[in-house]
C-alpha cells in the first residue's frame, strides 16, 4: 500500500520498474535486486547521514527511515522517501543548497 | 475482441494556446483515415464541427467517426472520462482503440493531465503517456511566449510542436518564433501544419526520435527565456545507476514543479547498451533500455528545461552525486 496516499497495489517508483520488455530495471534477476537494494540504502545513508537520518532494509520489500533521536517511518521506495525524510527531520533535504553540498562534497569528493 | 485491446495503450497529450490552431489541427486529424484505431477526448463536440464525419452517436457526449476514431466530451473529471472510454472498450461498445489523444484547454497545464495517467488506481494499468503535442500560432505565438508563461510552459513540455498558421505569417517572423522555440524547447521534433498531407502517425508518436538530435547535439548556449531554460549535462564517465537515482529523486522532489523537463540518454556502469529516462516535472516514466546508441558519441547526456533554477547548481549538484558511491574520505 502507498503509505502517502494510502491507495492498494500497484504504485511503480522509475527507480523501482517492474522487469518487462524495453524497461531498465535491476529488479529481474533477484540477485542483482537485493544488491540494488543494498547499494541503495548505503548512499542514501551518505546523504541521510547529513540530516541526521538513516536508512535500512526492511524484509526485502520496503524500507525503514529513521533519524538519529529515534524517529522512524516505513518508505516504500525512492519517490517516498525524501518527503517522509523531510517530515521526520523537520528539515528541508535540498540537494542544491550550497552548504548541504559543500558537506556531501567534504566527505565524498 | 479483448485480444485487439493492446496492455497499454498511448495517450499523446494535445496541447496549444488559446486561438494557436489546436482545434483546426484536431479536425484536420479527426477525418485521417490513420486515426482509425485512435480515440479522442475533447473539451467539446460543436467546437470541432464533425457532423460530416459521423457515423454514429453513442450517446449524448460519444460519437464514432467515418474514419473509425472514436470522439468524446471530457464529463467532469478527465480520470473518469478516461475510465468510462475503457469499460467500453472492455465490453466492445467501442471499437478496440490503441491510443488515445486528449484535448486540453488552452491555458492548461499539461502535467496534471500526466499525473492523472501516473497516479489513477485503475488508469496506470490500461495506459501509458506518449508524449506531448503543442501547437504554436506563428502569427501570435512570439507575443504569446512574451506574454504567457503558461504559452512557455506548453513549449517547454513538448516532444512535437506543431507550427500552426506559417501561411499567413512572414516567413522572417515564423523563423524567428523558430529560433526561439529552439532555446526553449531544443528537444521537440517540429512540424509545420500547412504541410499537406500532415503524418498523423509520426505525430502521435513524438517522443521518440526527435529528443535524440538535440541531445546528440546539444547546445551549451541555450538562451533564458522567461526565467525558463535548457541547458545540458555531458559526462565522459559511465554513470553510477543507484547514485543517479537517489540524486535525481532528491531533485524532484524539492525542485519537480520548476524543473518542466527532463530528458537523458545514459551510459550506465556495468551496460552495454544506453538507457534513456524521461520525465516531466515530478513525474518520471518508467526507464527504457534501448537497442543502440543514436550516434558514435557514447557519453551520457541529460537534457534540462527548468523554470528559475540556476543550470550551474544543478551541475554542480549532479557532479557531487556522481561521486556519492566512491570511498570515503578518510
Amino acid at each position: 500500500m502507498c503509505s502517502l496516499c494510502g491507495s492498494l497495489g500497484g504504485h511503480e517508483h522509475w527507480a523501482d520498474a517492474a522487469a518487462r520488455e524495453g524497461v531498465y530495471t535491476r529488479n529481474a534477476d533477484p540477485i542483482r535486486r537485493r544488491r540494488e537494494r543494498a547499494d541503495r540504502v548505503r548512499l542514501a545513508n551518505r546523504v541521510l547521514a547529513l540530516y541526521g537520518m538513516r536508512l535500512s532494509d526492511w524484509q526485502g520489500t520496503s524500507f525503514l527511515l529513521s533519524t538519529f533521536t529515534g524517529k522512524s517511518e516505513i518508505v516504500e521506495d525512492l519517490g517516498h522517501l525524501w518527503p517522509a525524510a523531510e517530515k521526520l527531520s523537520g528539515r528541508i533535504c535540498d540537494p542544491l543548497a550550497p552548504d548541504f553540498l559543500e558537506a556531501l562534497d567534504a566527505n565524498h569528493g | 475482441m479483448v485480444e485487439d485491446i493492446p496492455a497499454f495503450t498511448r495517450v499523446t497529450l494535445l496541447t496549444g494556446f488559446l486561438g494557436s490552431g489546436k482545434t483546426t489541427l484536431l479536425r484536420r486529424l479527426l477525418a485521417d483515415p490513420a486515426l482509425k484505431d485512435t480515440a479522442v477526448i475533447i473539451n467539446e463536440l460543436g467546437e470541432v464541427g464533425i457532423d460530416h464525419l459521423l457515423v454514429e452517436r453513442l450517446d449524448d457526449q460519444m460519437v464514432l467517426l467515418s474514419s473509425g476514431c472514436v470522439c468524446c466530451t471530457v464529463r467532469g473529471e478527465l480520470a473518469a472520462t478516461m475510465r468510462d472510454l475503457h469499460s467500453r472498450r472492455e465490453r466492445g461498445l467501442v471499437p478496440p482503440f490503441r491510443r488515445l489523444v486528449i484535448e486540453s484547454t488552452g491555458l492548461a497545464d499539461p502535467f496534471p493531465v500526466l499525473s492523472t495517467l501516473k497516479a489513477d488506481p485503475v488508469l496506470r494499468h490500461h495506459f501509458r503517456a506518449a508524449g506531448v503535442v503543442t501547437t504554436v500560432d506563428a502569427v501570435n505565438g512570439f507575443g504569446q511566449l512574451d506574454r504567457y508563461i503558461e504559452s512557455v510552459r506548453q513549449v517547454a513540455v513538448a516532444d512535437a510542436i506543431v507550427l500552426t498558421k506559417t501561411d499567413i505569417a512572414e516567413e522572417a517572423v515564423t523563423a524567428r518564433l523558430a529560433a526561439r522555440l529552439d532555446a526553449i524547447n531544443p528537444s521537440a521534433s517540429r512540424l509545420s501544419a500547412a504541410d499537406a498531407p500532415l503524418d498523423a502517425d509520426a505525430l502521435l508518436q513524438a517522443g521518440g526520435s526527435g529528443w535524440f538530435k538535440a541531445i546528440a547535439e546539444p547546445s551549451m548556449a541555450m538562451a533564458a527565456h522567461a526565467g525558463v531554460r535548457a541547458f545540458s549535462i555531458i559526462v565522459d564517465e559511465p554513470l553510477d545507476w543507484t547514485a543517479f537515482g537517489v540524486w535525481l529523486t532528491m531533485l524532484l522532489n524539492r525542485h519537480g514543479a520548476r524543473i518542466l523537463r527532463v530528458k537523458g540518454i545514459l551510459a550506465l556502469e556495468g551496460e552495454q547498451l544506453p538507457v534513456a529516462v524521461h520525465g516531466v516535472q515530478h513525474l518520471v516514466h518508467a526507464p527504457t533500455h534501448l537497442s543502440r546508441w543514436p550516434g558514435e558519441d557514447h557519453r551520457s547526456r541529460l537534457v534540462f528545461i527548468v523554470e528559475g533554477i540556476e543550470p550551474d547548481l544543478i551541475r554542480r549538484s549532479f557532479s557531487i552525486f556522481n561521486r556519492l558511491n566512491m570511498p570515503v574520505a578518510a
